[in-house]
């Protein structure tokens, strides 16, 4: 399943658009320290934190995309990089378990 | 053979910043044909270098020696220093502030990250005085 038939069957708002990418895994969670390590290539990475920071890390990893949980906000910055740079970022109102678990249900790991 | 040299100066508690560096490397040294698994080495480590050179040290500046076998990263910065290093290298130790882990950081695995993900990670500091800090990652 790629990152934008992920997004379009659950709902997900896209507010970042760059490149469509097959998802090859999940990784949950905010700290980014742990993202860094933990959050792979091609993975969807699940979070509430919407930061500059965020766009960083996704980027440096090659994610197929950053889904922003639970309606958190997005810096208005942040998200113009992520549009600058073509990193794909999807909005939902669903915390980041059930998000997850709807992923995982897809793809299996 | 003489290294590629890359330059990159930090500001300090600038966190819209932090990432240049490593995300401008990471282009670099793709573009050079760095296989996948060592750019993902040098990506953590030089990542997390560079924020604590942010978010610790008041800024500071990155070397990076590109050789054809390996890739040499310097750490510099005048910063407070670290009282205990072996206590900072301890996962889940962090110094963070508050306000620095609202952001996402201060989750005791700046220096942890560095350690494991280097091949060779050296690291020298003087409180009042600054930390240096040398990585190796190995090519394959």
């Amino acid at each position: 399943m790629t990152f934008f038939e992920f997004c379009e069957k659950y709902n997900l708002e896209l507010i970042s658009k760059g490149e469509d990418r097959e998802i090859e895994g999940g990784f949950a969670g905010d700290l980014h320290s742990w993202a860094m390590a933990n959050a792979h290539e091609n993975f969807a990475w699940f979070t509430i934190m919407g930061n500059i920071n965020t766009v960083a890390v996704a980027s440096l990893n090659d994610v197929a995309g950053v889904v922003l949980c639970q309606n958190s906000p997005m810096n208005q910055q942040a998200l113009e990089k992520a549009q600058e740079e073509g990193i794909n970022l999807a909005k939902t109102k669903l915390p980041i378990f059930d998000i997850a678990a709807m992923l995982y249900n897809e793809i299996g790991k | 053979m003489e290294p590629i040299k890359f330059n990159y100066t930090v500001p300090g508690d600038d966190f819209t910043a932090a990432g240049q560096a490593s995300t401008d490397l990471k282009r670099k040294l793709k573009t050079m044909g760095v296989d996948s698994k060592s750019l993902r080495n040098i990506n953590i480590s030089l990542y997390e270098g560079e924020i604590n050179l942010a978010i610790h040290a008041g800024g500071g500046e990155i070397t990076v020696l590109v050789f054809p076998d390996k890739v040499e990263m310097y750490l510099d910065d005048n910063g407070p220093g670290i009282v205990d290093i072996e206590l900072a290298l301890t996962e889940g130790y962090s110094g963070a502030s508050d306000a620095v882990r609202s952001l996402g950081f201060g989750a005791g695995m700046g220096l942890p990250n560095m350690k494991k993900y280097a091949d060779e990670f050296y690291i020298e500091s003087e409180v009042g005085k600054g930390t240096h800090i040398k990585m190796i990652v190995h090519l394959q």
